[in-house]
């Protein structure tokens, strides 16, 4: 047994489950099965649901999830291949998520099944979920290929799902209740609290609150060299406006019924944040402020109804609260207040027309309105009505999946002259009908290895903001389409015993074009004035590679290994004649690395377990002009935790300690946006 | 199963060596930024005349911190980006964000960094700095008599109800780079001119929308007091004197019914003389003549009309050219920017902002509206000042 990658294995875990740890193995005890493994297990079954995904989804969950050192959804997203999060920095900063160099507008992010909206600026923020109650994160390329689900599943190029967590009850239990505290760097206080409660042999209820309070406060540090290495100038200073209150409030009716569920929940936010502004010379700290109120009440009931019908239907309301506030008096004054409604109602229907045949039709309406302070607003108020009509089909080995969306948008909004009179009432109707198509083969019967690809074309509505914001909007606004072709493989494999528990390895290559791209021009000349226009075109090139490693070592040790690539070629084709010396045709958009990727080992010892997390992004730069002055150099940080579980009566305690950005690497994701150095958390959860 | 033991050690052992060369190779590519080389390119053939050279100031996106300043030099033909960063290499975050304007005074050249609060003074013939001047949101300079006077939009606050800002000149003592005086002035002030012991600011209430200002603030210099307000036009950004006392004054309009204009105002008669009726982005005075380019953006046409170049005589109050490029080159300008002229040689220069977040670039044309040089610049390239004789003094 002692070939030297045993001994290196045996090094690794001894490394990742520190030295103070107990020598005799204690028995172990319940709770730690939940482990990698048998998660690792749960990805690999084959067939054991009577329908999977054509392509499956990459997922973070459980214990995996739990172990990753994230503080909100977007720090755990940023372990998926194919990802770029853009980060502005901090524990209230924005981050929101670009999958595939498509554009953050491009993606639907859903949650428990209803996808968040924001119809005001399409961006979903991030970095303001909180993983506190989130179960599990999956991120589809296309679409989730399964084909009952809602018609607004079919309509973004990428999806992430977040589903929370739903109450589980171990035998005899009624109630659950866990408590958790974080606190560390940045002068976090971070409690939350979820109880579950078995209201009867079907029903059951969660309620989850979290109250988060940083300071926001941390240093960081800019220095440049001259080119033979000699220090130019170099500078630290302490991030300031970067405090953030929030409250989060949410709970939930689950009910299982004869062959269906159905649940009902809400969800309330409220926070106060400091705007943390770049960095520029003379200006090292901010005012701006930003107040959001969301809240959301969603609930869905499915039913299989006799031998070949199944029924989904889903409904929600939203309403979001935005002020912005800009008190600097060297700057423009703003105090801008927001207000949107949403309204949406879904049917989803399917038949099974034969054994291996199934067929959907999905219909949805949506109906969204902004209301502002700004002046000379159009009070855009969209009314939008999906029809899916999707069909997928096994034959021995291949699963192929056909989808069509038609989309039918009509906006309403008031037009103003210059002194603010309304000059008309105005409407526009865009009527579109976008194709997927995913396919799936298995070659070998004996081995888990498929071949798989998929083609979609969908487009992204041009958002109130696009299309109505006094001054920058403009109505004419086309919508902007991505075309994706995806081809790819996935093998797979699981072992009851011996070295390796599981093994999982997938590799995707990709072309997208996004056309009519939606991109800020500047206008006129004087002060910064912009305008939405429909003039952009990027050619995307992509390879994703993901491999996943369970090792079972000797003495209960287990380690799960992942490791996630992304090459990007994302061509700038807006502009041929800017061709050249410093010109952006062709260039790489901005943000947009080369190369990126990920490494996470984790590894558990009885109720100790170690997490260690790599994050690379490669050379970019921050406009599709690749010349040195626009260069952001490459940036990787790595991570470290280590978590200890134990009983104190009839209460569990974990115990969590970690270690982000070990080597104090200073870093921007965003142009004079900087980035924390080395920072820590303490995380106590009890479970009573 | 020995088998499989053998199958399952070859994975892992590939698992790993592909962990650890990644984790080899990724974690040695970051390098310490390194202070901005200069790019010298050849550009033209050397001249040699009274003037040596020209800055090019180049603005940046806001937030960007990419205010960088070029040079010209006639007598090499060369063309330099970003010369500061390696004139000061120890300065942090090097010049700053948005570059508003520049000027030379006396042996200084004066960079007003509009984001970065500061007029960023250097030594103007190796641009070592020299010192700043804190002034929030400084937008405009001009000087006279040891003094430089700077507008910003950054006054006192009143609210009545709603919250009002009004802008102020600043006097600097060139001497000591001290404000020594301070002159409050209309809604969001932009260019300033002095003629006649007076100076004229453009008022343009550009914050205020749709409530724009319409005045030049009349500054006595003798006494730093505003002593009138002249109504001219709404949205006022640029004013300039000829050497008969006539302001020619630019206004942006409103972006829908009233487009850009100039309007000349005779500071003697006291009156508006004329209204040429022809759009207008940046200005330059030479002698008497006002080149004017022009990219106007209008609401009701949801677009930006066609970029013009033209020439007004300032002695006939006519526009004697209506297209200063003559060869086609026009058709290659996005976005019109900056405007110039070589007081000697008359040589024009015109500036293209492109899509203001990557490199613009500069075209030179002969007084005959033939392209002699282009060459790339920093971002949005937009104000210039001349090395030599010295138009910037009063």
């Amino acid at each position: 047994m002692h070939t030297p990658l045993h001994i290196l294995l045996s090094a690794i875990t001894a490394l990742l489950t520190t030295a103070g740890a107990a020598q005799t193995p204690a028995k172990a005890n319940e709770a730690s099965r939940l482990d990698s493994v048998q998660h690792l297990r749960e990805v690999t079954v084959y067939g054991v649901r009577p329908y999977e995904e054509v392509i499956p989804a990459q997922t973070l969950k459980g214990a995996q999830l739990e172990s990753l050192n994230s503080h909100s959804v977007a720090d755990a997203i940023r372990y998926f291949s194919g990802v770029q999060i853009k980060d502005y920095g901090g524990v209230g900063g924005i981050k929101t998520v670009d999958i595939r160099s498509m554009g953050t507008n491009h993606m639907g992010v859903f949650y428990d099944g209803i996808q968040l909206g924001n119809a005001q600026n399409g961006q979903i923020d991030l970095g303001k979920f909180s993983l506190d109650n989130i179960e599990e994160i999956s991120l589809y390329n296309g679409q989730k290929s399964e084909i009952f689900q809602p018609a607004r599943d079919f309509g973004s190029a990428g999806s992430i799902y977040l589903r929370t967590r739903r109450p589980a009850f171990t035998a005899g239990r009624r109630t659950n209740l866990n408590v958790t505290f974080r606190t560390g760097s940045f002068g976090l206080a971070n409690p939350s609290v979820r109880w579950e409660q078995k209201l009867s042999r079907r029903v059951s209820m969660a309620l989850n609150a979290e109250y988060t309070y940083a300071t926001g406060r941390y240093r960081f540090r800019y220095r440049k060299r001259f080119s033979d290495g000699t220090l130019a100038w170099d500078t630290t200073a302490t991030r300031h406006n970067g405090d953030i209150q929030s409250w989060r409030v949410e709970g939930g009716l689950f009910g299982t019924l004869d062959e269906g569920r159905w649940n009902a929940k809400f969800y309330y936010y409220d926070s106060e944040k400091g705007i943390p502004g770049a960095i520029v010379n003379n200006v090292w700290k901010t005012a701006q402020r930003q107040w959001d109120r969301n809240f959301f009440a969603q609930g869905a009931f499915q039913k299989k109804m006799g031998e070949r019908y199944e029924l989904l239907a889903s409904a929600k309301y939203a309403r979001d609260y935005m002020r912005y506030l800009n008190p600097d008096t060297t700057l423009m004054y703003i105090n801008n207040r927001f207000w949107q409604d949403e309204i949406y109602a879904s049917v989803a229907q399917k038949l099974t027309l034969a054994r291996d045949w199934d067929v959907d039709l999905s219909t949805d309406y949506q109906w969204n309105y902004l209301n502002s302070t700004l002046v000379n607003f159009d009070y855009p108020t969209r009314h939008t009505a999906l029809t899916a009509l999707a069909t997928a089909y096994t034959w021995h080995r291949l699963k192929a999946q056909a989808s069509l969306l038609h989309t039918f948008v009509r906006d309403l909004y008031t037009v103003r002259s210059g002194d603010g009179v309304v000059a008309s009432h105005n409407r526009h109707s865009t009527s579109r009908l976008t194709p997927a198509v995913f396919i799936s083969w298995q070659p070998m019967a004996r081995y888990d290895f498929n071949v798989r690809a998929f083609y979609k074309r969908i487009f992204r509505m041009p958002t109130f903001n696009d299309l109505y914001y006094t001054d920058i909007g403009n109505a004419n606004l086309r919508p902007e389409y991505a075309t994706q072709y995806n081809v790819g493989i996935q093998y797979q494999r699981y072992r009851e015993e011996g070295l390796v528990s599981g093994i999982k390895l997938t590799a995707d290559a990709y072309y997208n074009y996004v056309t009519d791209k939606i991109i800020a021009v500047p206008k006129g000349t004087g002060q910064y004035r912009w305008m939405m226009m429909n003039i952009g075109k990027v050619k995307i090139r992509g390879i994703d590679l993901t491999a996943r490693c369970g090792l079972r070592l000797p003495q209960h040790v287990n380690l799960d290994l992942n490791l996630n690539y992304t090459y990007q070629r994302a061509q700038d084709y807006s502009n041929p004649a800017d061709g050249g010396d410093g010109g952006t045709y062709k260039g790489q958009i901005a943000y947009i690395p080369w190369h990126s990727g990920s490494a996470v080992v984790h590894g558990q010892w009885l109720n100790l377990e170690a997490n260690y997390s790599f994050i690379y992004v490669g050379e970019r730069y921050h406009t599709s002009a690749n010349i040195t002055a626009n260069h952001e150099q490459p940036w990787y940080t790595h991570d470290v935790s280590a978590s200890y579980r134990f009983a104190l009566g009839k209460t569990w305690l974990k115990l969590t300690l970690e270690v982000n950005n070990l080597f104090n690497q200073y870093y921007d994701v965003i142009l004079n946006y900087p980035m924390p150095g080395r920072n820590y958390k303490v995380i106590l959860k009890f479970d009573i | 199963m020995k088998q499989s033991i053998i199958h399952n050690r070859r994975l892992a052992r590939w698992a790993v060596a592909v962990a650890a060369a990644l984790l080899a190779t990724l974690t040695a590519c970051r390098d310490d930024d390194v202070v901005f080389i200069p790019e010298t390119v050849p550009v033209s053939q050397p001249e040699y005349t009274s003037v040596s050279g020209f800055y090019l100031l180049n603005e940046g996106n806001m937030g960007s911190n990419k205010s960088t300043l070029d040079y010209y030099d006639y007598a090499t033909g060369r063309y330099t980006r970003n010369i500061y960063a390696n004139a000061n290499p120890t300065v942090p975050k090097e010049m700053g964000d948005v570059g508003n304007d520049a000027g030379i005074y006396g042996s200084r050249l004066y960079c007003v960094i509009n984001c970065s609060n500061k007029v960023e003074v250097m030594d103007r013939d190796n641009c070592r700095r020299i010192g700043q001047i804190n002034i929030p949101n400084c937008r405009f300079i001009k000087f006279y008599g040891g003094y430089a006077y700077v507008t910003s939009y950054a006054g006192p606050v009143v609210i009545d109800p709603n919250y009002k800002q009004r802008g102020y000149v600043a006097k600097v003592d060139t001497a000591t780079l001290e404000v020594v005086d301070t002159c409050v002035v209309g809604f969001q002030p932009d260019q300033l001119d002095i003629a006649g012991g007076k100076i004229y600011v453009a008022n343009s209430g550009g914050y205020m929308v749709p409530n724009y200002e319409n005045t030049l603030s009349v500054i006595d210099l003798a006494t730093f007091k505003e002593e009138a307000r002249i109504p001219i036009a709404i949205n006022l950004l640029g004013v300039v004197a000829d050497r008969r006392g006539v302001l020619w004054v630019t206004s942006r309009g409103d972006y829908y019914s009233n487009p850009s204009d100039i309007y000349a105002y005779d500071t003697r008669k006291g009156r508006i003389v004329k209204r040429m009726d022809c759009r207008a982005s940046s200005c330059w005075m030479d002698g008497d003549s006002l080149y004017v380019d022009s990219s106007d953006w209008s609401y009701v046409t949801g677009g930006n009309a066609k970029p013009r170049y033209q020439i007004i005589n300032t002695l006939t109050m006519q526009v004697v050219d209506t297209c200063f490029i003559k060869d086609g080159t026009d058709g290659k300008i996005e976005k019109p920017y900056g405007v110039a002229v070589n007081p000697i040689t008359k040589d024009i220069m015109v500036t293209d902002a492109k899509d203001y977040v990557s490199p613009g670039r500069l075209y030179c044309f002969g007084p005959d509206g033939q392209m002699k040089w282009n060459v790339r610049t920093g971002d949005i390239p937009a104000h210039f000042v001349f090395l030599g004789r010295n138009e910037n003094e009063h």
